[in-house]
């Protein structure tokens, strides 16, 4: 079908996870409202404590941590939420369409990426209202740059998990025995690469195979500019080589899906 | 070429189930073809693979000239789908639905305000139009679908049990506009049921289809005719014997022993009543019920089977043989 045909394909799948999300107050208000607890009481309770290898407020370091994991779960939600599609029957009606798959991953990726960046937003305007700083403009362009890119890595994974599960169920056993692991390991909460007296060195070591760890520490690099391991840059370059990694899985197992 | 649809042993297995088994048939151009047969024939089944949504495990199928393995798309454009479960957005409105439909099919804007206002009016949904999907009634999502189906103008529209569990006035209406479709924009419609009377009256042909197999395809009048003008139920005391000297018979057409009744298939009914009536009293076979009607599908798909589509038909003659003992005692 002619090109105009795909992008408004592309449009009218963004436009319906737009309204949706509108729609649903209730999930906004928790996706944000979760966080939000994290900044507030963590990063109150713990401002001055002196955790080994945190240099400066604690704030400043647990501010990236908690906007990597709002984008992550609310793009990882966009994308796993085809399953209700799936289980409400319209996923069908998309499937019928005279629209390649691609167009489709791509349109739900957006919508998907366009709301977990908005709630990014309002968390990172939060954190900055809470007394994080940033100290230029290019520092910000680069933090958005990563969170675009969080978002778009999290709903391919997402759509990987949801053209290879049946239900929920499954889904919630990956948050559980996956992503939850992976994200206390990712140097969220305290630093894992400086913990080498505290920890089995193994530990401090998982954290170059965790993806979730070059979100965090690219959010850190970008943002704040202390307690990051790599240059922004290095940690850009992995995020984007996963990114592409998990969307062109993501849109090959989605394309593959029958119903 | 005037089949729009024709399939090729198409085959479908689920894990060594076979859902659907080496069928082929064709559809004309502009016609109104039914898949009739009982819950698990592999209706739907069937309808997901003409529309691309399941990929055959064997055989092949084309619809408008293209293979509906090697031109998914191609075959998407010509064609639009009611599926058996809803599938509509509920957190969307009436019109938001229809609105995202028309934009997949990449009409462009004014055709679609025209196309989407017409067909509200015509659904009669224009007044809940602006309403969520959620809280409409079962009916009226149903009459959604079917529009919705409808407005990038298919060449062929699959309807999956288009009436299932509406209530009769609602079905009625349907019905009213499915005919309106296949007249006014010369759709040609492939729909499934296990409702007898929706393929009587909507279908010009209907293919009989159980467990995967299809029976029998013809028109309606010439199923009915094959089991004989008009069909004569009767019980008596003693089947068996009553049924071998029958088939003696010329005029009849066919007969069928079933459990607890015969079922005979014959020309001008009332006049034969009295004749069987004699023949059973010649063999001292006392006859309990006997009743002559104008023959259903039901009486087709029996023929073929043994067994009734639905055992909860009214049509079923087991139950008005049941009725008629009851008025008796
Ligand atoms: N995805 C599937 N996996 C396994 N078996 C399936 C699947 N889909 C259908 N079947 C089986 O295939 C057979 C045919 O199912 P199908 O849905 O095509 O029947 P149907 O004629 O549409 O019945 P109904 O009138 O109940 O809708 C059934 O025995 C069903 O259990
Ligand atoms: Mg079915």
């Amino acid at each position: 079908m002619s090109k105009i045909t795909e992008l408004q394909a592309i449009y009218v799948m963004w436009l319906r996870e737009m309204k949706r999300f509108i729609r649903a107050r209730s999930r906004l208000l928790a996706s944000i409202i979760q966080p939000l607890f994290f900044l507030t009481i963590l990063g109150f309770g713990l401002n001055k404590a002196i955790i080994p290898g945190v240099e400066g407020d604690y704030m400043y370091f647990l501010a990236p941590g908690v906007i990597a994991m709002a984008i992550m779960f609310s793009s990882m939600f966009t994308g796993v939420s085809v399953l209700w599609d799936k289980k409400f029957g319209f996923l069908q009606e998309v499937l019928v369409a005279p629209v390649s798959r691609l167009s489709i991953v791509i349109g739900r990726t957006l919508g998907g990426a366009t709301t977990a960046l908005i709630q990014g937003l309002i968390i990172l305007i939060i954190a900055l209202s809470l007394g994080v700083r940033v100290s230029t403009i290019s520092q910000l362009i680069l933090t958005l740059i990563m969170m675009i890119i969080i978002a778009f890595t999290s709903v391919g994974f997402g759509l990987i998990i949801a053209s290879k599960m049946e239900d929920l169920q499954g889904f919630q056993l990956i948050m559980n025995m996956l992503i939850l692991p992976l994200f206390f390991l990712s140097s969220a909460f305290f630093p894992l690469d400086k913990l080498t007296e505290t920890m089995p060195t193994w530990i401090g070591d998982i954290f170059m195979i965790n993806p979730l760890f070059y979100m965090v520490d690219g959010i850190r690099g970008s943002l704040t500019g202390i307690n990051n391991h790599f240059h922004p840059l290095i940690d850009l370059l992995v995020l984007l080589i996963i990114c592409i990694a998990m969307m062109s899985l993501g849109s090959y197992f989605f394309g593959k899906s029958e119903v | 070429m005037n089949d729009i649809i024709t399939t090729r042993e198409l085959t479908k297995k689920f894990n060594g189930l076979t859902a659907v088994d080496h069928i082929s048939f064709s559809v004309k151009k502009g016609e109104i073809f039914g898949f009739l047969g009982p819950n698990g024939a592999g209706k739907t089944t069937t309808i997901k693979m003409l529309t691309t949504l399941l990929h055959p495990t064997s055989g092949t199928a084309e619809i408008a000239g293209f293979n509906i393995t090697k031109d998914k798309e191609k075959v998407r454009q010509y064609i639009g789908v009611v599926f058996q479960e809803p599938a509509l957005d509920t957190e969307l409105t009436g019109i938001e639905n229809l609105d995202f439909h028309a934009r997949m099919y990449g009409i462009r804007k004014e055709e679609r305000k025209e196309r989407i206002e017409k067909l509200l009016q015509l659904i009669d949904l224009s007044e809940k139009k602006d309403v969520l999907v959620k809280n409409y009634s079962g009916g009226m999502k149903r009459r959604l679908e079917i529009a919705r189906g409808l407005i990038h103008h298919p060449h062929v529209l699959f309807l999956d049990e288009p009436t299932l569990g509406l209530d009769a006035q609602t079905r009625r209406v349907i019905w009213d506009y499915i005919k309106e479709m296949n007249h006014k924009e010369n759709t040609t419609i492939f729909l499934t049921t296990h409702y007898m009377d929706e393929a009587d009256y909507l279908c010009d042909r209907v293919g009989m289809i159980d467990h995967g197999q299809i029976l029998v395809i013809d028109t309606i009048n010439n199923l009915k005719n094959s089991v004989g003008n008009d069909i004569i139920t009767l019980s008596c005391s003693d089947m068996h014997r009553l049924s071998r000297e029958l088939e003696k018979k010329t005029w009849i057409k066919n007969i069928k022993q079933h459990n607890t009744f015969l079922t005979l298939g014959v020309e001008k009914g009332e006049e034969k009543i009295p004749a069987i009536v004699e023949i059973a009293q010649t063999l001292k076979i006392r006859i309990k019920s006997i009743n002559v009607r104008k023959p259903t599908l039901d009486d087709v798909f029996l023929h073929y089977t043994g067994r009734s589509i639905r055992e909860q038909e009214p049509e079923n003659p087991l139950k008005q043989i049941a009725k008629i003992r009851y008025r008796k005692q």
